[in-house]
C-alpha cells in the first residue's frame, strides 16, 4: 500500500469517526431548526443565536420557539415559521410588553422557573409614563426590551445585566441623557450627570453598596414615573424612615403641601443629593432654611436654635476627644471614657435626624444627655491629666527619697570599708 | 526576756550562728570584671519584685476572656496605685529578662561555667527558658488585641515543629484556636507552674553558687586576686543597685505607663505589624527572612529546628568548652559568642525598625 492510499484511509476513518461522534451527540438532543438555520445564515440573522447563549432564558432551557412560536422540528422554512403554528417574527413596538408577558404575567407558568418573580410587570407598565405614552401611540418610549435587552436578557442579579443595580442609571441614561431623543418630551436630560455627583451614586460606585438607591428605587421600574409632590417623603422614606416620619408630623408638612413644595427635595434637591451638612441648617450662607424663612419669623429662630444646639454638642465632643487623646498620648488609660464618648457622638447623629421635627425642644431632648456624657468624659480627661501630674510629682519625691537611701547605704559601705582597712 | 535571750533561743533551733559564719566566710573576688557579678543578684531582685507585684495583681485579676481585659482596666484606672503595680510588673519583667541575658553572656565570656560549675550553668539556662515562658504566658493575660494575635502567631510557630508541634500547639492553646481556654491555662502556667519551677531552680542555682563560690575568670586564676567580703560589703553594694532599680522602675512606670491597648476580639482582623516581645524578636525576624523552601525542607521548620539546636548548644556549653590552656579554642568560643550576641542585637534592631 503506497503512502497516498494510507492517507486516504486515514482521512476516511477520521471522517467516519466525526460523523459517528456528531450523530452520538445530536442523538437525544431536541431538533431546533431555528438555531440550525440562523447559525448557517450567519451575519445579522445569526446574532440572536449568539446572544441567546448568555441569556437567562436559554439557561432555563427555553429556545426561540418559546417566545416566537413556530415549529423547530421542521427543516423547511415555510413549515417552521408557519403563522398557523403560532409563529410571530419581530413583534411590533407596542406589542412587545404583551409578547413578553405571555409568560411573565402567567403566575402558574412563572412558578416553574422562578416562584419569587413578580408577575405584575405588564399591569405596572400600563401605569408608567412609558406605558401611557405607548398607549397613545408613541413609538419612542421604553418598553421591556429597551431596558432588558432582546435576546441577551440576563437575570437582574447578574452583574452584567443592564438592569443590575449598578447598571440601571446607565441604562436609563441611554434615552434620558440624550437631549436630542428627549426633545419632544420637554423634560430635563441632566438627571444622570447630577445623579453621578450624588451621595447615593458615591455609595453605589465608590463603596459598591448596592443597597443605595438608583433611578428605579425612587421612580419605580416597570411603573416608572416621577413621584408626585406630595409623595416625595414617602419615596425617600422607604430608606430614610425616621426622617420621613418626623417630617410628616412637623409643621413643615402642611406648609409644603400648601405651597406645593416637593417635600424632601426642597432642601436636599433630587438627583444631585449631596451629603447633608450642619451648614444647611440655621442662618448661615449655606443654610437651606433661609430660602423660605426671613429673620423675623419663628422658623428662622427655630433653625438657628437647632443649629446652635448641635454645634454646642459637637464642640463639646471635640473638646472631650482632644483632652482624652492628650491623656492617651501621655500613656493614661482612658479607653472607657473614650468608648462612652461614642454615645455623645451618637446623640449628634440622632439630633441631626430630629431637626426634621423643626422643633428645638425635640432636638434639645437628644442634645442634653449627649452634653452630659461629653462633659463627664471631659472631666475624665482632666482627671487623667491631673493623675499624670500627681504621678510625676510623686515620682520626684520618691526619687529624692530613693537617692537619699542609696547615698546612705553607700556612705555606710564606705564607713565599713574604711574601718576594715584601718 | 532580753534581745540576747531571744537570739539565743532562735540560734538553738535554727542554727543562725552557723549560717552567719558561712555568710561571713563568703567572699567575692575583686578584679576588673567584678561588675558582672552584680547582674545575678539584680535578676534575683527583679524576680522578687515580680513575685510581690504579681501577688498584688492577683487580688484583682480575673482570668477569663470575658473579664481579663476589664479587670486589668479596673486595676489601672480604679485601684489605688494599681497603675503603678501593673506598670512595675510589666517593666520589671522586661528588665529582668535583660539582666538575665547580661548575666548569662557575662558568665559565658568569663567562662564561669567551668568545672565544677556545670550544673550552675545548666540550672541558669533552665531559668532563662522559664523566664522567657513567664514572658510569653504573661503577655497574653491582659487579653488585649496585640497579645491575642502575638500569642496566635507564637503558638503557630511552635506548631510547625515536626511530630510534636501539633500536639504541643493544642496543649498550649487548649484547643485548635487561641480562646478563653488558652488564657486560663496560660494563667495557670504563669502563676503556678512557672513560679514553682523557678523558685525551685533559683534555690538550686543560688545554693550551687554558695557551694562553689564566685568563679574567678581564667585570666586571673593563679594570680593573687583581692577579695571582698560578701557580707556586708558586696551585699550592701547589691542593695544600692536594688534601691536604684526601684527608682528606675518607678520612673518608667510613672513616665511610660505600660499600655493596655484594645480588648482582644477573635473575629477582628489581625492588626498590622504584629511583633512579639523584644526578646523573641531576633528569632521572629530570622523566621521572616528564611525562604519558604530550603532545598526539600520547609524554611520555617528548618529555622525552628536551628533555634532548638542553638538552645541545645547553649545547654551544652560547659561540656563543649574544653579550652583550658588552649588559646586558639578559647578564641573560637569568644568569637562565636560575640557573633551570636551581634546577630541577636542586629536582628532585634532590624525587627524594630522594619
Amino acid at each position: 500500500m503506497n503512502p497516498q492510499d494510507n492517507r486516504a484511509y486515514l482521512r476516511g476513518a477520521l471522517g467516519l469517526a466525526m460523523i459517528l461522534t456528531l450523530f452520538t451527540i445530536s442523538y437525544g438532543q431536541k431538533k431546533d431548526s431555528c438555531v440550525e438555520c440562523h447559525t448557517r445564515l450567519g451575519g445579522k440573522l445569526a446574532e440572536p443565536v449568539k446572544q441567546m447563549k448568555n441569556s437567562v432564558h436559554q439557561s432555563r432551557g427555553l429556545s426561540c420557539n418559546d417566545c416566537h412560536g413556530g415549529d423547530p422540528t421542521q427543516d423547511e422554512k415555510e413549515a417552521a415559521v408557519n403563522p398557523r403554528t403560532g409563529f410571530i417574527g419581530t413583534p411590533k413596538w407596542n406589542e412587545i410588553s404583551a409578547f413578553c408577558c405571555k409568560c411573565h404575567s402567567d403566575a402558574n407558568l412563572m412558578k416553574r422557573f422562578n416562584p419569587s418573580l413578580r408577575v405584575d410587570q405588564e399591569r405596572e407598565y400600563t401605569t408608567s409614563v412609558h406605558g401611557k405614552l405607548l398607549a397613545k401611540g408613541d413609538q419612542k418610549v421604553a418598553t421591556c426590551v429597551s431596558c432588558h435587552g432582546v435576546h441577551d436578557i440576563r437575570a437582574v442579579n447578574d452583574p452584567l445585566s443592564s438592569v443590575y443595580a449598578s447598571n440601571v442609571a446607565e441604562t436609563c441614561s441611554k434615552c434620558h441623557a440624550n437631549a436630542g431623543y428627549m426633545t419632544a418630551y420637554k423634560i430635563p436630560t441632566d438627571q444622570y450627570v447630577k445623579y453621578k455627583t450624588s451621595v447615593h451614586a458615591k455609595a453605589i460606585y465608590e463603596r459598591q453598596d448596592l443597597s443605595a438607591p438608583t433611578c428605579n428605587d425612587c421612580h419605580g421600574n416597570h411603573g416608572a414615573a416621577p413621584p408626585g409632590v406630595a409623595s416625595v417623603a414617602n419615596v425617600c422614606g422607604q430608606c430614610h424612615v425616621r426622617q420621613a416620619e418626623l417630617f410628616q408630623a412637623s409643621p413643615h408638612k402642611p406648609a409644603f403641601d400648601r405651597m406645593q413644595f416637593g417635600e424632601c427635595i426642597k432642601c436636599h434637591s433630587n438627583h444631585a443629593i449631596a451629603k447633608p451638612t450642619d451648614q444647611m441648617l440655621g442662618a448661615g450662607e449655606q443654610s437651606v432654611c433661609v430660602t423660605c424663612h426671613k429673620p423675623e419669623d419663628k422658623g428662622y429662630v427655630a433653625a438657628g436654635q437647632m443649629r446652635a444646639k448641635i454645634d454646642q454638642l459637637l464642640k463639646s465632643v471635640d473638646r472631650s476627644t482632644e483632652i482624652l487623646n492628650r491623656a492617651e498620648r501621655a500613656g493614661m488609660e482612658v479607653s472607657r471614657p473614650k468608648f462612652e464618648l461614642r454615645e455623645a457622638v451618637d446623640a449628634v447623629t440622632h439630633a441631626r435626624v430630629l431637626i426634621h421635627t423643626s422643633s428645638p425642644a425635640e432636638v434639645e431632648k437628644m442634645i442634653a444627655p449627649g452634653l452630659e456624657i461629653s462633659k463627664k468624659d471631659y472631666q475624665a480627661g482632666v482627671g487623667a491629666l491631673d493623675e499624670r501630674s500627681f504621678r510625676r510629682k510623686g515620682l520626684v519625691v520618691s526619687l529624692v527619697f530613693i537617692l537619699f537611701l542609696a547615698t546612705l547605704v553607700y556612705l555606710k559601705v564606705k564607713q565599713i570599708e574604711s574601718r576594715q582597712t584601718a | 526576756m532580753n534581745l540576747r535571750a531571744i537570739k539565743l533561743w532562735l540560734d538553738e533551733r535554727l542554727s543562725l550562728s552557723t549560717l552567719a559564719e558561712i555568710a561571713s566566710k563568703k567572699e567575692v573576688p575583686l578584679h576588673r570584671q567584678t561588675i558582672w557579678y552584680y547582674f545575678g543578684g539584680m535578676t534575683l531582685f527583679l524576680f522578687t519584685v515580680q513575685v510581690v507585684t504579681g501577688i498584688l495583681l492577683l487580688l484583682y485579676y480575673r482570668p477569663s476572656s470575658e473579664n481579663a481585659f476589664e479587670s486589668v482596666q479596673f486595676i489601672v484606672t480604679e485601684v489605688k496605685f494599681g497603675w503603678l503595680i501593673r506598670s512595675i510588673h510589666s517593666w520589671s519583667a522586661n528588665l529582668m529578662i535583660a539582666t538575665l541575658f547580661i548575666h548569662m553572656f557575662s558568665v559565658y565570656f568569663l567562662r564561669a561555667y567551668r568545672a565544677p560549675r556545670e550544673m550552675t550553668w545548666l540550672s541558669g539556662v533552665l531559668l532563662l527558658f522559664i523566664a522567657v515562658c513567664f514572658g510569653f504566658s504573661g503577655y497574653l493575660l491582659p487579653w488585649n488585641k496585640l497579645a491575642f494575635f502575638a500569642t496566635k502567631v507564637g503558638t503557630e510557630i511552635a506548631g510547625v515543629i515536626p511530630i510534636v508541634g501539633r500536639p504541643m500547639l493544642r496543649f498550649l492553646r487548649g484547643g485548635d484556636d487561641v480562646t478563653g481556654a488558652t488564657l486560663t491555662r496560660f494563667f495557670g502556667f504563669h502563676v503556678a507552674v512557672l513560679p514553682a519551677s523557678a523558685t525551685m531552680l533559683i534555690g538550686i542555682h543560688v545554693l550551687l553558687v554558695q557551694l562553689h563560690g564566685m568563679s574567678v575568670p581564667p585570666k586571673y586564676e593563679g594570680t593573687n586576686v583581692k577579695k571582698m567580703k560578701f557580707v556586708p560589703n558586696f551585699l550592701l553594694r547589691d542593695l544600692i543597685g536594688w534601691i536604684l532599680a526601684i527608682g528606675v522602675l518607678a520612673a518608667l512606670a510613672a513616665l511610660f505607663p505600660w499600655d493596655l491597648g484594645e480588648k482582644a476580639d477573635a473575629f477582628a482582623p489581625a492588626p498590622a505589624g504584629i511583633k512579639p516581645e523584644w526578646y523573641f524578636l531576633f528569632m521572629f525576624q530570622t523566621l521572616k527572612y528564611i525562604p519558604a523552601k530550603l532545598w526539600k525542607f520547609d524554611g520555617e521548620v528548618v529555622g525552628i529546628l536551628t533555634f532548638s539546636f542553638g538552645a541545645l548548644l547553649l545547654f551544652l556549653v560547659p561540656f563543649l568548652d574544653r579550652s583550658s590552656g588552649h588559646q586558639r579554642r578559647r578564641l573560637v568560643f569568644n568569637v562565636f559568642g560575640v557573633l551570636v550576641l551581634l546577630y541577636m542585637v542586629v536582628m532585634t534592631i532590624v525587627g524594630y525598625v522594619t
